[in-house]
């Protein structure tokens, strides 16, 4: 019998017969260029940080001098800078914790009790804030804010002035309306990243058997305790996960501190501003690297909690 | 299976509609000011309603080569990311290989890692090879954070793919390119336009990267960004934030509807 193997009909054939005998031939070639787009511009331009990170300036010429230095890591513990540093850990922590507590409902409801068209309206509803443009919503924001907007006219309907009056005479927060007070950049923090803490959030909580939960129930536990030790330590993964956007997100954005808030430093701002009109690229660099690091902390810590599991 | 689904505590369910209202009145809001005859300020209620800033914003010369620039922008960063995103999730659904953890980190790092880390990064790398700004230093960084957009759309259809079809496409004779053409491209394609389109609407409206690759340029959202900072007509920026929503807004929605159904739902993670 001569027909059992077809002959090879072209190049085509012949490519195919050497995949077939080679498969590392084909993987080879389906990797190599992304791999290659993404090692020489990804990871080049990561050393190429790294590595301006290590010149320093020249303070009288404004030059850059090209040889191996730690003066430049040296000035990130000037005091500023190291306050620029922790408000913006601190400003990252808190927005993720808020953004934790608001996104648990929704994500809680649209897991365990939304069903047909209610489960894929919670779906649109989160995705679509998620993915529609950051500045529309960070400008938005600039819109209810403002000292004649929409917040200070219901409030004034209402008769509430009083909260935002009180809000914006607390020490450290004081300003003329909430569009220039720290608690406004961090209501547009929480705003903006909350979508990234539902989703995984909402992941995980689906993973939730109910029969768990209604082994709980048998066993005579209530509601609160339900969700306290079976419901909360089985979310966990997925909280984290999100938590590692909002904090990741929040750490290194400059847009939103410079729109909305008092024009504290952040470290987005610093790295923004340095690289662009100080033109101090080696302390801009150094400053990116900052968060590299925080995050590489982070990211350790959430895949020893599983948080990946969830992603 | 019980017949009685449980009931939501009435407390989350105001909670959770509640967040969800949060999510969407202020991008409501925009559209309001859009009509506002007011100028210099953003005084709520506004004080009349008119349609001639969709006529200024139109007459606008500045506006027009920003829109151009992102377009262009996004349609090339879109196809290179889909080329790319395509090969490695072929690669990463075929097979076990070494460095295969490595490679699906360095494809999320991108979007992992705060975007000024991107942008500062590719900033240094044009400054330590004197490569001057152009277009082609926003493409560099768009496609590079579109590229796992992409992937993550193909590499979950082609996990639900089964193998055997791919198997009986050989048995019956073709080659790995028909099968690619008439077995695969007719199973990914949903996939791969919903990636695109999420990779275009990612593009379209970005700015933390493209201030630091733009050099002198001016992008959409740069152009938006700096009125921002100092507006000069205030109900325009309005008009172009519609704008560059309603960009963002249809390719997401069509990305929704092409995988609706699947386990691998477009827009899961950004």
């Amino acid at each position: 019998m001569s027909g059992a193997i077809l002959p090879a009909r072209g190049p085509g054939d012949r490519l195919t017969a050497l995949f077939w005998r080679r498969p590392w031939v084909l993987l080879l070639l389906l990797v190599s260029p992304p791999l290659l787009w993404l090692g020489v511009v990804y990871l080049g331009s990561l050393a190429a940080l790294l590595l301006q990170s290590f010149y320093s300036i020249d303070e009288f010429s404004g030059v850059v001098k090209e040889e191996f230095t730690l003066k430049t890591y040296a000035e990130l513990f000037r005091a500023q800078n190291l306050d620029i540093i922790t408000r913006t850990v601190l400003m990252a922590a808190a927005v993720t914790l808020a953004s934790a507590a608001l996104a648990f409902p929704i994500a809680y409801f649209a897991a365990r009790y939304a069903k047909g068209p209610w489960k894929a309206a919670f779906y649109l509803g989160v995705m679509l804030p998620l993915w529609s443009s950051y500045l529309v919503k960070v400008y938005a924001w600039k819109l209810i804010l403002a000292k004649e907007g929409i917040l200070t006219w219901a409030a004034e309907r209402t008769h509430t002035s009083w909260i935002i009056d009180g809000i914006l005479s607390v020490p450290g927060l004081e300003s003329s309306s909430l569009s220039t007070s720290p608690v406004g950049t961090f209501a547009v923090f929480v705003y903006v990243w909350l979508p990234y803490m539902i989703l995984p959030m909402q992941a995980a909580l689906e993973r939730v058997p109910v029969s768990m939960l209604e082994a709980s129930a048998d066993l005579g536990a209530t509601r609160a305790q339900t969700f306290r030790s079976v419901v909360l330590p089985l979310a966990m993964p997925g909280v984290i996960a999100g938590s590692i956007f909002t904090f990741s997100l929040t750490l290194g954005d400059y847009i939103i501190p410079q729109i909305v808030g008092n024009s504290a430093n952040f470290i987005g701002m610093a790295v923004y501003q340095l690289q662009g009109t100080a033109g101090n690229i080696p302390l801009a660099a150094a400053f990116a690297v900052v968060p590299i690091l925080i995050m590489l902390a982070y990211l350790t810590a959430a895949k020893r909690a599983g948080a990946f599991d969830a992603l | 299976m019980r017949s009685d689904a449980p009931r939501a505590p009435l407390g989350l369910k105001i909670a959770a509609l509640g967040g969800l209202l949060f999510l969407h009145l202020p991008i409501l809001l925009i559209f309001l000011y859009a009509f506002t005859t007011e100028e210099r300020t953003y005084q709520f209620p506004p004080p009349g309603l008119t349609t001639q800033w969709f006529g200024v914003a139109w007459g606008r010369e500045d506006i027009w080569p920003p829109l151009w620039l992102s377009l262009r922008v996004a349609a090339i960063s879109t196809v290179l990311a889909m080329i790319l995103g395509t090969l490695i999730a072929g690669a990463m659904a075929r097979a076990r290989f070494f460095g295969r953890d490595q490679l699906s980190l360095l494809v999320i790092l991108p979007i992992a890692l705060p975007g000024v880390i991107t942008g500062m990064s590719l900033r240094s790398a044009f400054g330590v090879m004197d490569i001057p700004f152009s277009t082609w230093t926003i493409v560099l960084g768009h496609a590079t954070f579109c590229i796992v957009i992409v992937y993550n759309n193909a590499v979950a259809r082609l996990r639900r793919l089964s193998g055997g079809i791919m198997e009986a496409s050989a048995d019956l004779g073709a080659n790995a390119f028909q099968t690619f053409r008439h077995i695969l491209l007719p199973n990914l394609g949903s996939a791969l336009l919903a990636g695109g389109m999420l990779a275009f609407a990612l593009s379209f409206d970005e700015v933390i990267v493209t201030t630091f690759t733009a050099g002198q340029q001016s992008t959409l959202p740069i152009w938006m960004y700096n009125e921002l900072i100092r507006p000069r007509q205030r109900p325009v920026t309005n008009v172009v934030a519609i704008v560059v929503f309603a960009a963002t807004f249809l390719p997401i929605l069509a990305a929704y509807y092409l995988t609706r159904g699947g386990s691998d739902t477009a827009g899961a993670g950004k």
